[in-house]
């Protein structure tokens, strides 16, 4: 009774969620993190689509570490860059950034 | 209806809406707890249940991946990271924004493309193959797949995985002042 | 004699389903009956070893150990478990409640779960995954998570310093873990456990990857936190680390994760490296209990004979020669299998 739409809609779900953590969130590691619940969205739809509509070939899994590969790289640079932001902010609230404000 | 949903359901629905609901469940916790540090438990727990839904599928090997890889070093990076951002209070570190209407408006917005894409797959008749056959070993044929007529991609993620490592040390290293 | 375990199996799933359960609901009660088991093994284990461990600390610092409680002072350990039960439980007034609680809780689950891969014998395993290597290597590298939820539940600075350190130790080793494997993974080309304790029927690996076997035991030593590497939990720099503030059973789980943790990356070592279940005169089953304790010990004279190394040193060995050795050994394992594939195919 499971079938593909339910998977799909997990994944809906899950990308609305992380799109309200990053609208609601102001530290800028909690950005992060529902940057990943997004990414992680997308990789259930890509598995999904690999076993439902591919037959098994297995792409949509390969395409799915992919995803995980550059999320793991991202979320390395993101923080780096967190880091330093903070060492000249001394604040981890996104809504300090406003440096290139005009 | 009901008496036909309920002769139809099998041991495998109960198990998937069990750990789609704690998966959703950790997901909404991770958004709406107060602390970051549980925020970052409630994440972790929701990367299992993701793992999960991934055994559900049949995929195996990305749901060990998924284990080893987020609930296992990305968790534990961001974990590091909020360590070296602790704040005075971190019971309070992780509140929403103060500005006006943005509650309001973080609902209104995730809400919408939520329920957009929910009428989307909703309606659309996908063209569902035919299942699988599940004894087929996933990780070979990902693996001919990878080394294979997909070689190209997966040295450039080697390669960026190199430069974002690189990278990462440099930045949080930082510059040197007086040169 | 073999096959005991297994006519067991079968004779209480035929008894099951001769009651008239349908065959899905026999296997499942086989499986909780199998679950059992293993934390009757478990249990079984970490009594045995508290003792052994302080018996074999003991002689080699040319001293008694436990001697008084029983013959050889094997009842030391009912000894060390009733102090632990009837100690007071502490817990600080400001700790983060719900980390401080379930970070034992957690670190125990996952340990045991660890079991439920291992080939006892010929079909005995709980559950033959597929991929059954890198259920094991995942599970471990999420007990960093355990410990980091230990050190900051703990609302403690030492214990937060020893959390980090544990946890950066444990991500640097495991890189070298996990490549040293793969050298056994191109041999056997299958992640199943039983496949690769099947594939050593005429030669055992440790012949074959002697470079991986060193590696993957200095790796698996300071994954577990212990031997030579135990700096996050040493008692005279850091009053115990990551676990200073939990008291009597709390701390005992922490023990007990720390052991059961041992014993099954011994278990792990043997049918990856020793053989697994071949040996020529005990029943098979007999042979992998025989030969993981030999690990085991090995174990303890390697932390009992060793200074402990320090923290700079640690993570500078492995980034500087473990990895590249690791490396080193999937490039020769690589060369090895092609030039044995030219000389077969003569």
């Amino acid at each position: 009774m499971i079938g593909f739409q339910h998977y799909l809609l997990l994944a809906a779900l899950l990308f609305g969620i992380g799109l309200l953590g990053i609208v609601f969130k102001r530290n800028a590691v909690a950005l992060l993190m529902s940057v990943e619940l997004i990414l992680n969205a997308v990789n259930i739809n890509l598995v999904a689509i690999n076993k439902y509509v591919l037959g098994g070939s297995g792409l949509g899994q390969l395409f799915a570490l992919f995803v995980i590969v550059v999320a793991a790289a991202e979320v390395a640079v993101g923080l780096a860059l967190i880091i330093n932001i903070y060492r000249l902010k001394k604040s981890s609230d996104v809504d300090d950034f406003n440096i290139l404000k005009w | 209806m009901m008496r036909e949903i309920l002769a139809s359901v099998s041991i495998f629905d109960i198990v998937f809406v069990a750990i789609a609901g704690f998966t959703l469940l950790c997901a909404l916790a991770m958004i709406l707890f107060n602390n970051i540090v549980h925020s970052m438990v409630a994440m972790i727990f929701c990367f299992l249940g993701i793992a999960g839904v991934y055994f559900t599928m049949d995929a195996g090997f990305i749901g060990m991946v998924q284990i080893m890889v987020y609930a296992g070093a990305i968790s534990v990076i961001l974990i590091f990271a909020f360590m070296v951002l602790m704040s005075r209070d971190p019971a309070r570190s992780n509140r929403y924004s103060p500005r006006k209407g943005s509650i309001l408006a973080g609902f209104f917005a995730s809400g919408i493309i939520a329920a957009m894409l929910g009428y989307a797959i909703i309606a659309t008749e996908f063209p569902v193959s035919g299942l699988p056959d599940a004894e087929v070993n996933q990780m070979e044929v990902i693996a001919d797949l990878m080394l294979g007529s997909y070689v190209i991609p997966f040295e450039a993620a080697a390669i960026l995985l190199l430069v974002a490592v690189i990278g990462a040390i440099l930045l949080a290293k930082g510059v040197e002042k007086d040169r | 004699m073999d096959l005991w375990f297994t006519n067991i199996a079968n004779y209480i799933v035929q008894l099951l389903m001769s009651w008239g359960f349908p065959y899905f609901w026999a296997d499942l009660i086989l499986l909780l009956i199998q679950w059992m088991c293993v934390l009757a093994i478990v249990v079984l284990d970490v009594i045995i070893l508290i003792w052994l461990e302080r018996k074999a600390a003991g002689f080699i610092q040319m001293r008694l150990g436990p001697n008084r409680l029983g013959p050889f002072g094997i009842f030391q350990t009912i000894a060390d478990a009733i102090k632990l039960m009837t100690k007071e439980d502490i817990i600080p007034n400001k700790v983060d409640k719900w980390i401080f609680l379930t970070a034992p809780l957690f670190m125990i689950f996952i340990s045991v779960m660890l079991y439920l891969v291992l080939p006892i014998g010929e079909g005995l395993a709980v559950v033959d995954l597929d991929v059954g290597l890198l259920y094991f290597l995942s599970l471990s590298s999420l007990t960093t998570i355990c410990v980091l939820m230990a050190g900051w539940g703990s609302n403690n600075k030492w214990s937060l310093m020893g959390a980090m350190r544990a946890v950066a130790q444990m991500i640097t080793y495991e890189v070298p873990l996990i490549l040293s494997l793969l050298g056994i993974v191109m041999i056997t080309g299958s992640l199943r456990l039983s496949d690769i304790v099947a594939a050593q029927s005429h030669v055992w690996l440790i012949i074959m990857q002697p470079l991986a076997l060193i590696c993957y035991f200095i790796a698996a030593t300071a994954e577990l936190n212990r031997g030579p590497f135990d700096m996050p939990e040493a008692e005279q720099e850091l009053t115990a680390g990551a676990y200073t503030e939990y008291t009597g059973m709390r701390w005992a789980l922490f023990f007990l994760a720390e052991y059961t943790n041992l014993v099954a990356v011994s278990a792990l070592f043997v049918c990856l490296f020793l053989g697994g279940w071949h040996g020529p005169f005990l029943p098979q089953w007999l042979w992998i209990p025989v030969k993981t304790y030999v690990v085991i010990c090995v174990f303890f004279w390697i932390k009992w004979t060793f200074p402990r190394i320090r923290m700079d040193h640690l993570m500078s060995f492995s980034w500087k020669v473990l990895i590249p050795l690791s490396l080193l050994n999937i490039v020769l394992t690589g060369f090895g299998i092609e030039i044995f594939a030219w000389v077969r195919g003569l």
